[in-house]
């Protein structure tokens, strides 16, 4: 590790919060505008999160901020392994520890709705899971290895390849970024029905950690999509920006399902284009080692 | 300053008519847009600052009250809205009517009308946002409300 590395490191830590709480905050302008609101200030999130910090810590017990701790520790973790080009498989395991952390969190303090909601947090991974490790699938037949950095090898971008996983994994972003139509596990707007779903029992410094995983996880998945077209950064941070008014868009189209329809949705027609799209790959690109 | 840019805000029935609650809605809508001042309508009172109760308090959901009020961590405010949540409004010699919000749990702020204006509503949030701000410079706790059953007192 030089000091190059180091650099890139503390680069991650300091200016991936930043860069996420800016998204957010623009998810809240833009969703306010599309309601015809004046929508909060640009950096409300930023406000939310230093608020929490100086509420009272009121907790079930003990263990459940430790919990949070995890979570952010394994967020940031899988977008230093994404950012240094580490191997996509073992990315995708550290990132699930991240989301594991918040279900068993939300299931440890007994609330009816904490345990309602990380249910159908359970049912949300299981529904995009297998997109993922099928882009990931897709990394290796072409390169002939897992690891990220190896996409610099490929004549073409990797969006030329997969094409029909990159839809699939807009569908991911929305289910990731907990947005309508697949907000059910945790959302501002289910408070009739959920409460605050899986995070129905955190608060104050609890809640505020929780959010600046949150800023770490959203720079993450839009990673995940700038990967599509990473050998030429324009058109890379495009893709990332598209995918994300997709996932507003979307939110402000749509009305949530019930996690039936989710699971329909992904196992059906998401499963199927993605499978598609890897027999395309393996017929015509993969070269046996 | 942080604590008044966003303030998040839990919304309580107690006994009220619903023309309180539609009102208190409305302050959400997209004519009033509550949300520029960061407000959020939070579900939970753990997550909450601000407490919005209307309804005049009676004896069955004097616990459930007080429950939710033990439950907002420190610093919070109680913003009572409507001539009933202030004192008993209509319904206050109704049998089963124990009076006010303030009978219950210390109020910090009232917002009267029958029902109040969106408006009203929220100059009252945005009047309990300095007073947030003054209880966490002065490190003011709210006490703990104990409960008792639902036995009617003898001066009822
Ligand atoms: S103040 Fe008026 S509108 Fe509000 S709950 Fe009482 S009676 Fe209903």
């Amino acid at each position: 590790m030089n000091s190059f590395d180091i650099l890139k490191i503390v680069l991650v830590l300091i200016g991936a919060p930043i860069l996420g709480c800016l998204i957010a905050g623009i998810d809240r302008k833009l969703t306010a505008r599309l309601q015809g609101r004046v929508g909060p200030p640009l950096l409300q999130p930023y406000y939310d999160v230093v608020k929490l910090f100086k509420k009272d810590n009121m907790i079930v017990h003990p263990a459940q901020n430790f919990y949070v701790v995890i979570y952010v520790v394994f967020v940031i973790l899988s977008l230093l392994m994404l950012v240094f080009g580490m191997d996509m498989l073992m990315i995708i395991f550290v990132y699930t520890i991240s989301s594991v952390a918040l279900i068993v969190g939300g299931m440890s303090t007994g609330s009816p709705y904490a345990r309602v909601g990380s249910s159908r947090e359970i049912m949300a991974i299981l529904s995009y899971e297998p997109i993922l490790i099928l882009y990931a699938l897709a990394i290796y037949l072409l390169t002939g290895t897992f690891k990220l950095s190896a996409l610099s090898t490929l004549s073409s971008p990797l969006l030329a390849y997969i094409p029909l996983i990159f839809i699939s994994m807009l569908f991911v972003m929305n289910i990731k970024f907990k947005k309508s139509p697949f907000d059910y596990s945790t959302s501002h707007h289910a408070h009739q029905e959920l409460v605050k779903g899986m995070l129905t029992e955190y608060s104050g410094p609890g809640l505020g950690g929780i959010e600046i995983g949150h800023f770490y996880e959203y720079v993450f998945l839009l990673g995940l999509m700038f990967m599509f077209w990473s050998s030429n950064i324009i058109i890379g941070l495009l893709l990332a920006v598209i995918a994300f008014l997709f996932v507003i868009i979307m939110d402000n189209i749509t009305a949530r399902v019930y996690w039936q329809w989710m699971l329909k949705v992904s196992w059906s027609i998401l499963l199927i284009i993605s499978i598609a799209n890897i027999l395309i790959v393996y017929y015509f690109y993969f070269k046996p080692a | 300053m942080t604590l008044a840019k966003s303030p998040w805000i839990i919304h309580v029935n107690v006994n009220s008519c619903n023309g309180c609650d539609i009102e208190v809605v409305a302050c959400l809508t997209p004519l009033y847009d509550a949300e520029r001042f960061g407000v959020l309508n939070i579900g939970t009172p753990k997550q909450a600052d601000i407490m919005v109760v209307t309804g005049s308090v009676n004896y069955k959901n004097v616990n459930v009250l007080k429950n939710l009020y033990n439950q907002v961590p420190d610093p919070k405010v109680v913003l009572a809205v409507g001539a009933c949540a202030s004192t008993g409004g209509i319904f206050h010699d109704c049998y089963n009517v124990i009076g006010g919000v303030d009978q219950v749990i210390p109020v910090d702020a009232y917002v009267p009308g029958c029902c109040p204006r969106p408006e009203a509503i929220l100059d009252g949030v945005v009047a309990a946002l300095s007073i947030l701000e003054n209880k966490k410079k002065g490190n003011v706790k709210g006490k703990e409300v104990k409960m008792k059953g639902n036995e009617v007192p003898s001066n009822a």
